[in-house]
């Protein structure tokens, strides 16, 4: 049974080296890296969050496995703070991880991340200027980044029409059943906080609970709290109001062009997510060159098209042929810019609070 | 009132093979959605050849299964077979007892527990990874072992303890009277505990879901899955597996028919 | 003198060693979370602290039992019509009845989320009808059925099992000493299958009280079950290690006071489950 199992794979994957365009000979990547085939290499990243050979030719990971030979042993997560407690608890160890800005500074603080040297990766100048010496790593040393995005509201304009700009269209009674809110602690209170004019990185536990007040009331218009299950729910039009990442909108609009987004009036979150290499990685020279591997042109540009995100890669915004060629939501002019604003990492007596808060939301 | 019962046991039947049939059905959708069906295609089941997570959680979910069953089966056999011989009516209660916590523990409790033990273990002996392909089938002979050995003490009690004394009498070591007397006669309930062994470690989730590490089985792909869209790929996996269980089932049956219809 | 019974103790004691590790002491580990803090040092405030956790427990044990009765009912006709057929077709729908039990239960839960949305199955049925929508997908009446509909199986084969093998001659005997088929029910089968029932129940209640997937899935992820709780707060990191393993041992020696109850319904000795 295995064997023939194992024996219809080759036979796919042959159909699929043959049956595509993409010229896989063009990459080649810099220094020895015989040494590492046969090497496992453990990635762990965001789901959907990489070109996985469906959408278009590339298959990122199998192509880093067909170029290096080192084994790409790939795992997602579906927030931060899962991938955090992950790494923290010692059961696994990863060679790549990407999370986002707070994240990596909380990473960073707690000394679970291993210097990267940028200055030897061979593509690292592409990066934007505008992406490099962000407060949660001013030097540039632990993290390379891989995308930009900012949080809106998706809604479906044929089900419930044109809704306020606004965050509080989230607490509509006229969306009873139809609104979702994320299932993520500081994203769910992003959200309430913005509405009472409140810094996302309050210390003030008073503020904490004023926002956490306020998604208890939203609680009973919710459909449901979601992370990437907002895909199926949108495009189907099972719900009509979310908010969720400006990327992300872009691959929903595909599967149903009824679908409509918009930066709130009051301010929404920024993020930058970026490349990591973890303390306990087991193999570090593999992981460098995977970082360089994600920064080749042709791969960011795949991976640029299919996670839908804004790039920092400047040759992928420098080329025409790009599918989100100066994208009006992922790049927006200077006049249409909405206020935005970092998450930071906040001390674990202000984690506490907000976690313990999202506990009484959920109970409530 | 015949009818009537007929009528229930259908609409039962119906009820725990609704979501089946809407599996098999999306299994075969053109569209890339388990949500609405667009037209029939047979490309999810291409797509899955392609997907080296998928097999590779299939290739997991098989070893663990096969092993975690093997050796819990061993295990437990010997466990019963001692069991039974204590003869220290406390000891044995508390045995007992013991091996009923896994079987009737919530599988939450027993994953996280076990959990917090391999880590603690992994940080004692200074490992940077502790969890992965060992922890995980520790973690499923250890939920197994209940089973084969309920399922084995049964036999034990009804196997007539005069018959081994008397293979001991007629020169047997206790070793080959084991293995020729006693043996043959609780064959049915070993077999029991390794078919209901295997089916469990095929099946859970939430026990590996917190000792498995990378090394991840299909429920804990299918779970990823199902937390951002579940493309009916899965469903085609899940489809073939249905198909060729219930092939083996079919035929197993089938073979029973026979050898009852010969021996009566 | 002889020994009784063949067989030396000494060959369970693999076993032994095995339990005493991987059963014995992760609970005792668990133990030691639940009685200290994030720096290891003796406290009593996770304790203290579950008073906030009441409602998902009452949740969770509301849901479970209200899940357990309606297996119940729709159980056990099922297994008493099943012992009434042919003895073919009732090994027949013995398999049908496993069959989905061999399929992965994330799977068939998901897909009563394709059956049950507002764009679901039922809906559009319904809507063609001139009817609804209905809201049936993130209730509470969702995350139970998925909870019926995931442990049902492992309610009708013990009761089945036990109620096959209920001596015929017991039955006709009632009839002959004048017992209509209700009394007969009632006095004869219903007591005699009680052992099934007990072993269906927990097999039944204790994955229902701690789930953490069917709620998330069928309940919109907003009512937090104590199974959801538990899971919740692990990923949140090792901060909340101590409150999460206080609140599993709190479900366990729920689940434990659970069984203890049911055990006083059945006599039997050694508690082995019928499968």
């Amino acid at each position: 049974m295995k064997r023939i199992l194992s024996l219809l794979l080759i036979l796919a994957l042959c159909i699929s080296l043959s049956g595509c365009g993409y010229e896989y000979a063009e990459l080649e990547l810099e220094g020895d890296y015989s040494g590492l085939e046969g090497t496992v290499l453990n990635v762990y990243n965001w789901g959907e969050y990489i070109s996985e050979g469906s959408d278009d030719c590339i298959d990122t990971n199998l192509e880093f496995e067909r170029i290096t030979g080192i084994k790409v042993n790939y795992t997602t997560f579906d927030s931060n703070e899962v991938m955090y407690s992950q790494i923290k608890s010692g059961g696994v160890t990863f060679d790549i991880v990407i999370p986002s800005d707070y994240m990596i500074e909380r990473l960073k603080n707690e000394n679970m991340l291993r210097k990267i040297d940028v200055s030897s990766l061979k593509n690292y100048h592409y990066i934007d200027e505008a992406y490099k010496n962000l407060y949660f790593d001013p030097n540039n040393e632990y993290s390379v980044p891989y995308n930009v995005g900012m949080v809106g509201v998706i809604y479906n304009r044929r089900l419930i029409g044109e809704p306020e700009h606004s965050w509080k269209a989230l607490w509509d009674k006229k969306y009873k059943d139809m609104s979702l809110n994320f299932s993520n602690p500081r994203d769910a209170f992003m959200t309430a906080q913005f509405i009472l004019g409140i810094d996302l990185n309050t210390t003030k536990k008073a503020e904490w609970e004023a926002a956490a007040e306020l998604l208890k009331k939203q609680k009973k218009y919710l459909q449901s709290y979601v992370m990437d299950e907002i895909y199926g729910k949108m495009e189907t039009g099972e719900a009509a109001i979310g908010p969720y990442y400006a990327g992300d909108f872009l691959t929903m609009q595909e599967n149903n062009e009824d679908l409509d987004f918009f930066y709130p009036k009051e301010g929404t979150n920024i993020f930058v997510d970026s490349i990591c290499i973890p303390s306990t990685s087991k193999n570090y020279e593999a992981a460098m060159l995977y970082i360089d591997f994600l920064l080749e042109p042709d791969i960011a540009l795949a991976n640029a098209e299919y996670i839908g995100y804004a790039s920092p890669h400047t040759a992928v915004l420098q080329n025409p042929d790009y599918y989100y060629y100066q994208n009006k939501i992922l790049y927006p002019d200077k006049e249409d810019m909405p206020k935005v604003q970092y998450y930071h990492d906040m001390d674990s007596k202000t984690r506490l609070i907000y976690e313990n808060l999202w506990i009484d939301v959920k109970l409530h | 009132m015949k009818w009537l019962s007929k009528l229930y046991v259908c609409l039962i039947i119906f009820f725990l093979y609704a979501p089946v049939a809407v599996m098999v059905l999306f299994s075969f959708n053109s569209a890339e959605s388990v949500w609405v069906f667009e037209g029939f295609s047979l490309d999810w089941y291409k797509s899955l050849l392609f997907d080296a997570t998928m097999l590779n959680a299939l290739k997991h979910t098989l070893i663990i299964a096969v092993l975690s069953a093997i050796i819990s089966t061993v295990l437990g056999t010997a466990a019963a077979v001692g069991i039974e011989a204590l003869k220290n009516r406390i000891a044995k209660k508390a045995v007992m007892t013991v091996t009923n916590i896994p079987m009737m523990n919530a599988d939450i409790v027993t994953g996280i527990s076990l959990m917090l033990l391999f880590v603690f273990i992994g940080k004692l002996i200074g490992l940077h990874e502790s969890l992965g392909f060992f922890t995980v089938l520790i973690a499923h002979i250890t939920f197994n072992l209940p089973y084969v050995i309920l399922s084995v003490l049964p036999k034990l009690k009804q196997t007539d303890s005069h018959l081994p004394e008397a293979a001991l009498d007629l020169g047997c070591t206790p070793i080959q009277a084991f293995f020729k007397v006693v043996l043959p006669s609780i064959s049915t309930g070993i077999a029991t505990g390794m078919i209901m062994a295997f089916t469990l470690s095929l099946d859970d989730f939430v026990i590996s879901y917190f000792t498995c590490g990378h090394y991840q089985t299909l429920p804990i792909v299918i779970y990823n899955m199902t937390k951002k869209t579940v493309t009916p790929d899965t469903y085609a996996l899940s489809t073939l597996i249905f198909a060729s269980v219930f092939l083996l089932l079919v035929l197993y049956n089938a073979l029973q028919t026979k050898a009852e219809k010969r021996r009566g | 003198m002889k020994t009784k019974s063949f067989g030396n103790k000494l060959v369970a004691s693999p076993y032994i060693v095995w339990s005493a590790i991987f059963i014995i002491v992760p609970l005792v580990i668990m133990v030691y979370y639940s009685l200290t803090d994030t720096n290891g040092v003796f406290t009593l405030a996770n304790i203290a602290g579950i008073g906030k956790y009441k409602k998902a427990f009452a949740l969770s044990i509301l849901y479970a039992i209200i899940a357990t009765v309606i297996t119940l009912l729709l159980a056990y006709p099922m297994a008493y019509f099943m012992t009434k057929m042919k003895v073919s077709s009732q090994r027949m729908i013995m398999l049908i009845v496993m069959l989905p039990m061999w399929m992965n239960f994330l799977i068939r839960t998901y897909s009563w989320i394709t059956i049950l949305a507002n764009t679901g199955i039922i809906n559009t049925f319904l809507s063609k009808l001139g009817i609804g929508p209905v809201k049936l997908i993130n209730t509470p009446g969702a995350v139970i059925l998925g909870m019926v509909y995931d442990f049902i199986p492992y309610m009708i084969l013990p009761i089945y099992s036990v109620m096959s093998k209920i001596d015929n001659s017991l039955l006709e005997a009632s009839s002959d000493l004048g017992a209509n088929s209700f009394t007969r029910l009632r006095r004869v089968i219903l007591p005699l299958s009680m052992p099934g029932v007990i072993s269906g129940i927990t097999m039944v209640f204790v994955p229902s009280v701690s789930t953490f997937y069917i709620s998330q899935k069928l309940g919109g992820n907003k009512t937090l079950l104590i199974g959801d709780a538990i899971e919740y707060l692990f990923n949140a990191g090792p901060d909340f290690y101590n409150i999460a393993s206080t609140l599993s041992l709190l479900l366990m020696v729920l689940i434990l006071i659970s069984l203890a109850v049911m055990n006083r319904f059945s006599d039997s000795e050694e508690g082995g489950v019928v499968i």
